[in-house]
């Protein structure tokens, strides 16, 4: 039995350690918004936080995962999509079959964590992740909307950007 | 914003009733006596509706549910058809919500829906008609019933928003209020209905907000990949590494003791999958699994077995004769220059995000599944022929895919999987996934073929005879291979028809022959987005543009020379050269290259900027595409659709091949099977050109263009020609 911290609820999981985090969230919690691409980490459409980092789940093993560590998938990273790159992705009618998108979200979100105002190039190197549908462009703007969002937001999350 | 967060309700909702119908197991019987009722959790579905007519259900709150027969997979069919209906329904774009049918709702009430396939690109162009006049025909019997009882001429009344008027009584009332009333009338014939002028749209033709981007947001949509049933198995499969060979035995013994395993099964003669409670425990155990496998027959086939047949069929002494016209092998002879060229390109996979899989429940005498399809009937149809019971026993409930391109039609080989899987396991529902691996090993794939063209330039510089010899695999051949006599093969030929219409030629040649060696290889094919426009495109834009520089024209030039008898054509590459800013500078390093062609009943034209460093890096910074698709039901989602047909494009042609050692595919995962990441995409600006004269389609049109662009540019910028795919594989400089 593993203790792991999913979008701040504790859960008790009772399969082997070397189960990828990406099927425990999928198969043991239910939650299904994380999904499975390539099982090799070359696509991202697994991708959540953990403490904050970005990470492709299919090749994490529940093993390395403590009870401590904070683990935020799509369905927990905001309250009613309200994240600022979940309401640019609205905005610029971001997904076209949307299967890749929960990962390209997660990416993201931690790239504007990290980077509250990234350039093309940064954008570049972050968001790496496979959509087959094409909608990169508009992941891009997305992307340049959100950071605009965040910035014009409550002074709050300057500091933290000025902090970061 | 409120509008699309109440869309967003509406639309989950929708969908929970779908599933939670079909798990109280009688999900025909149910949908039928109360059809699409009130299980969802939100009140506005949950209020029971009256259905006007099959299209249209009106609930007390005057909101809409529009009845939509067609898949949704990203291509934004859905909101398209809705904004078509809405047009002509005069319901007003807030109170639409949507509702997928079932083609064993559509069977029993005699096929109301039309056509549920989902490809070619016929989403709307196929359905535009008589969606716009059920809708219309609903709006009628609404107002009828208002003038009913107002007892005035339906003459005098308006409509706006789902609002009736009798302005010189000052009366309104709403279409929720009249639907009961209204749905008992005798529908008007639909035929004889006047539809607006497209010019006149207020909803069709705008750029709304897609009805289904919110839950695409916060993980909520349930893809068939997604779906949790109680008490459902889950199976991994393992299919016949080399196509069309036989398992012989595999040991159970070995996985039997593995966490959470029930069973390993065959499937059918080529496949077998381990059934176990979650589908990592299936998967874990099915690759520890030892499988014997009967490989003789075609397990020596290769990457290089392959080009020789294709390369046969370019040099075999005759071939099928699509288009003969003069005597082109005569005036090339006879021309004082004469260029030829050899084109290749490879297999490619679809690689959908969301890999194969269906959930199949076997009880009783009925089967039901659950399902990614861009044909909901095949998967009908699929599931009776494999459960071997009749069609009005089976039902298929559709997921939003992860992806189509082609994979998910007529090849239902995953849903006669999940269907052969589930009956060894009675009354339980067991949900089958690929793996990414067998995804991509055991595609259908887009066929490999080879092009040798041949041209004769007179001293003017002017074509005088042109002939197109293409070898390769027939997707017909296994689709339908008693449509095809002595190699006549015409859909391998997509984009070279003299006729106006699907996929016209939009070049005047005096001396013309087109030809088809027919080389099939073990390997299986199918339609992969914009088909044989694709291949077709490629050939016979990248040649042109060869002529145009052996002549020593302007690429647009030369080709404006050809096309005086192709307006819409012209008219698409006029708008790609105005908007690309054609013959105007550009900066340093930076050259530019053309293509136009024809498929879907659309034409598409492309400029791309593309710039090669000294050390053969290739960087393709822009490309305008133009599109006449006749009618733009929603600009912004045809925009999205022409910049997914370039990463689409452009990832094949950077990237994509798959070859073949053994008999069996090489490339397995996106390691080995490269696709095109944000960093690599192009500045993409769509011109849409509107002729009103037609409907085309929007899928896959502009994709025939987005390679030979790239490939023309790139010519201009190293002077040498590419004819083989993928760049990868080629030198640049």
């Amino acid at each position: 039995m593993a203790k792991l911290n999913i979008n701040g609820k504790v859960r008790d999981v009772s399969v082997e350690g070397d189960t990828p985090l990406l099927w425990v969230i999928r198969e043991q919690v239910g939650l299904t918004g994380t999904k499975y691409g390539c099982g090799i980490a070359q696509c991202g459409s697994c991708s959540v936080h953990i403490n904050g980092e970005l990470r492709r789940s299919c090749t994490v093993p529940l093993a390395s995962v403590k009870a401590t560590d904070k683990i935020v998938t799509i369905e927990g990273l905001s309250v009613k999509s309200s994240h600022p790159v979940q309401q640019a992705w609205l905005d610029l009618d971001v997904p076209q079959c949307g299967y890749c998108q929960s990962g390209q979200i997660m990416a993201a979100a931690a790239l504007l964590k990290k980077n509250p105002q990234p350039s093309d190039k940064d954008i570049d190197e972050a968001m790496t992740n496979i959509c087959r549908c094409g909608t990169y462009q508009r992941v891009r703007a997305g992307v340049h909307l959100a950071a605009k969002k965040l910035a014009s937001a409550a002074p709050a999350n300057r500091k933290t950007k000025a902090q970061a | 914003m409120k509008k699309t967060i109440k869309d967003k309700t509406t639309n989950l909702s929708r969908r929970r009733f779908i599933v939670s119908t079909a798990m109280a197991g009688s999900g025909l019987a149910l949908g039928f006596n109360l059809p699409f009722a009130a299980t969802a959790a939100t009140k506005r579905a949950a209020a029971p509706g009256t259905e006007v007519n099959a299209w249209v259900v009106v609930k007390p709150d005057n909101s809409c549910q529009i009845r939509i027969a067609r898949s949704e997979m990203g291509q934004g069919t859905e909101t398209g058809l809705a904004q078509l209906i809405a047009e002509e329904l005069e319901c007003g774009w807030s109170n639409v919500t949507t509702e997928f049918v079932t083609p064993g709702q559509n069977l029993a009430r005699k096929r109301v829906w039309g056509e549920m396939g989902t490809g070619g690109s016929r989403g709307i162009r196929t359905s535009e008609d008589y969606v716009r006049r059920g809708a219309a025909a609903a709006r009628m019997m609404l107002l009828q019933a208002a003038a009913d009882q107002w007892q005035v001429p339906v003459s005098e009344l308006t409509v706006a928003d789902g609002v009736i008027t009798h302005a010189a009584s000052k009366r309104k009332t709403t279409y929720g209020k009249v639907a009961g009333a209204a749905s008992k009338l005798t529908p008007p014939d639909a035929k004889s209905i006047k539809l607006k002028d497209p010019r006149d749209w207020k909803i069709a033709g705008k750029s709304m907000k897609r009805l289904d981007t919110a839950q695409k947001l916060d993980g909520s949509l349930v893809y068939a990949i997604d779906l949790q049933l109680p008490g459902m198995l889950h199976a991994a499969i393992k299919q016949a590494p080399v196509f069309g060979s036989k398992l012989v035995s595999f040991d159970e013994a070995k996985i039997a003791s593995m966490p959470g395993v029930k069973r390993a099964v065959k499937v059918n003669d080529g496949a077998v999958a381990v059934v176990a409670d979650t589908w990592w425990h299936a998967k874990k155990a099915l690759d520890a699994l030892p499988i014997v496998w009967n490989e003789e027959e075609n397990g020596t086939r290769s990457t290089a077995t392959i080009a020789a047949q294709m390369l046969d069929g370019i040099n075999a002494p005759s071939a099928y004769a699509f288009r003969n016209e003069g005597d082109a092998l005569k005036a090339i002879a006879a021309a004082p220059k004469k260029v030829e060229a050899l084109y290749s390109t490879p297999f490619l996979a679809h690689a959908t995000m969301e890999p194969m899989n269906c959930t199949v429940k076997f009880s009783g005498d009925r089967v039901e599944a659950w399902a990614s399809t861009q044909n909901a009937e095949a998967t009908l149809a699929a599931l009776s022929e494999e459960a071997g019971l009749p069609l009005d026993k089976c039902e298929v409930y559709k997921h939003v895919l992860g992806g189509g391109f082609g994979r998910r039609g007529g090849n239902q080989d995953y849903t006669r999987q999940a269907a052969a899987i589930a009956k060894q396991f009675p009354g339980v529902p067991v949900k089958l996934i690929w793996s990414r691996e067998e995804d991509m090993t055991h595609d259908f794939y887009r066929p490999i073929s080879m092009c040798k063209m041949s041209a004769g330039l007179d001293a003017s510089g002017n074509i005088v005879g042109l002939h197109v010899r293409v070898s390769g695999q027939s997707i017909n051949a296994q689709v339908n291979p008693a449509s095809i006599k002595n190699g006549a093969d015409a859909r391998q030929l997509q984009g070279y028809a003299k006729e106006p219409g699907d996929a016209q030629l939009g070049y005047d040649f005096p001396n013309l022959l087109i030809e088809y060696s027919m080389r099939n290889t073990h390997v299986p094919v199918g339609p992969w987005r914009g088909v044989n426009t694709n291949q077709n495109g490629v050939y016979m834009e990248c040649f042109v543009e060869e002529l145009a520089r052996a002549a020593g024209k302007d690429s647009l030039e030369f080709r404006r020379a050809m096309m005086s008898k192709f307006p819409k054509h012209l008219g698409v590459l006029n708008a790609a050269a105005e908007k690309g800013n054609w013959g105007k500078p550009l900066p340093p390093g930076v050259h530019r290259g053309i293509a136009q062609f024809m498929g879907y009943g659309s034409y598409s034209a492309a400029v791309a900027e593309v710039s090669v460093s000294p050390d053969g890096k290739l960087k393709v910074h822009r490309l305008v595409l133009a599109l006449n698709c006749g009618h733009a039901v929603n600009p912004d989602q045809i925009a999205a659709q022409v910049e997914g047909s370039v990463a689409y494009g452009l990832t094949a042609a950077l990237y994509g091949e798959l070859n073949v050692e053994k008999g069996r595919i090489v490339e397995d995962n996106f390691h080995t099977y490269k696709i095109m990441q944000l960093a690599e995409m192009p500045k993409v600006e769509t011109v849409i050109v509107q002729t009103y004269d037609f409907w085309g389609g929007v899928g896959e049109p502009t994709i025939c263009v987005v390679t030979p662009s790239v490939l023309n540019a790139i010519y201009a910028a190293t002077g040498k020609p590419v004819r083989s795919l993928p760049l990868k594989n080629i030198k640049l400089v």
